[in-house]
């Protein structure tokens, strides 16, 4: 029986991403559903009822929700081709430490950048910037995040990078001249298909973000 | 059996810490506890943990791991052939339980710690509000994992039962703080007897603290505001 997998999202959510670049990885075929967040169908309130957002992955019916648990459950439950996460314990552990970072002290600063004025936008900047130095580093000279191979903290920040041209222009600041080696290493993550086929190119983002502001009604 | 060398920075309140501990006694792990002094943090700590400098770490032959819920499923993970299974199975189950120690992380912790940091009493009463709301997605959560075994893992504790079973301590401080019950034997009932069980567990009841112990700690953590 073929397996039948659902992935409800909304195009620039950098999370989605994370799940569509998963499942391209591993040549899975999904239907994609786009979702329209200001008016959430009844099918994604049934699938998430406690959090009602978005990526929701359903496989056979059954739905898995918050994007880092999809890419886990993706490697897990299609175990053939590129292994998202290593074998050995200490470095899973390792992997899944700097994707609890990205989420925790990444993705907030984000929000202050393109979302805030003033003092409070100057602040997400500089913690930004302070953030992806640390995951630069961490990076070092390294091809992928896990060495050699694209895995699951590859995954976990590519999706920011489409959104990379929005924040520097709201911030006023460059994340070459900040992190090249980080620039870099998104732009070779660029050219793997998985993660071609799965961002919107840069520029749509940057007219995006405008019309979202509207949209929340912020200034 | 080889376990290596083994160490566990931490505190003996800490919710976050008795997850570790839980996971290295059900594995039967020896380990050294260093427990970190209030209000300072060690060099040990700063060295091992840089990024976010809090405890729990884990430090298995001189290799710091960090986060509790990663630390939880290193220890099933490097000792996987002693005790039982920390993580369920399956990677559906796996994804549940773990989508609800992040639920128990981000949601259901913040509201009960807003009891504790509440301004007033209007205040108070929409944490505890929202505490109970969130308790209730708790206790349907049980009824799904749990499968009409006694642990949310099934026959004995797992991932799930450990990440929310650790607050209990912290809970029973929180309601007598609140002088309002949080833990409702009628409204949750699957749940209320879930707790019995896990604190009466032997790889946990030697971990529990004292409730006065905990609550005067509390005190100092979360001074009340001056009247």
């Amino acid at each position: 029986m073929a397996d039948e997998v659902i992935l409800l999202d909304y195009w620039p959510s950098m999370f989605g991403m994370r799940t569509r670049v998963a499942l391209e990885e591993k040549n899975i075929k999904f239907d994609y559903r786009e979702q329209d967040l200001f008016n959430k169908s009844p099918f994604l309130l049934e699938m998430n009822p406690v959090h009602k957002k978005i990526p929701v992955l359903i496989h056979n019916g059954k739905p898995v929700c918050e994007s880092l648990i999809q890419v886990e459950y993706i490697d897990e439950t299609w175990p053939g081709g590129n292994s998202f996460l290593p074998s050995d314990p200490y470095q899973r552990a390792q992997a899944k430490f700097w994707g609890d970072f990205i989420d925790k002290k990444v993705y907030g600063p984000t929000r202050l950048i393109w979302g805030a004025k003033g003092e409070e936008q100057e602040a997400g900047t500089k913690e930004f910037i302070e953030m992806l130095k640390m995951l630069e580093s961490e990076l070092g000279d390294k091809t992928y995040f896990g060495g050699e191979t694209f895995g699951y903290v590859d995954i976990a920040m590519i999706g920011f990078y489409c959104w990379f041209d929005v924040l520097e222009k709201c911030g006023n600041f460059s994340i070459e001249a900040e992190c090249p080696k980080l620039i870099a290493w998104a732009k070779r993550c660029m050219k793997r298909e998985s993660v071609g086929k799965s961002l919107p190119n840069s520029d749509k983002i940057t007219k995006f973000v405008p019309e979202l502001k509207k949209k929340i009604g912020i200034e | 059996m080889v376990t290596g060398d083994v160490k566990l920075i931490g505190s003996w309140a800490s919710v976050f810490v008795m997850r570790a501990r839980i996971a290295l006694n059900l594995k039967s792990i020896r380990y050294e506890f260093l427990q970190e002094t209030y209000g300072t943090k060690s060099e040990l700590l700063l060295k091992s943990n840089p990024v976010h400098k809090k405890i729990p770490v884990l430090i298995h032959d001189d290799k710091p791991v960090c986060e509790s819920n990663i630390i939880v499923q290193y220890i099933d993970e490097a000792w996987s052939s002693y005790g039982p299974s920390i993580l369920p199975s399956q990677p559906y189950d796996r994804a549940i339980a773990r989508f609800w120690a992040a639920y128990v992380d981000d949601k259901w912790f913040i509201a009960l710690r807003s009891i504790l940091t509440a301004g007033g009493e209007e205040e108070k009463k929409a944490a505890i509000a929202e505490v109970e709301e969130r308790t209730d997605h708790l206790e349907k959560a049980f009824i799904e994992c749990s499968n009409g075994k006694p642990f949310f893992n099934g026959d004995h504790i797992g991932y799930l039962d450990i990440a929310l079973g650790s607050f209990l301590g912290w809970w029973k401080v929180v309601e007598l703080d609140a002088n309002h019950i949080l833990l409702d034997e009628t409204k949750t009932p699957s749940l209320f007897k879930w707790a019995e069980r896990f604190c009466n567990d032997p790889d946990v009841k030697p971990l529990m603290p004292e409730t006065a112990k905990l609550a005067e700690f509390a005190r100092k953590l979360f001074p009340k505001p001056q009247a």
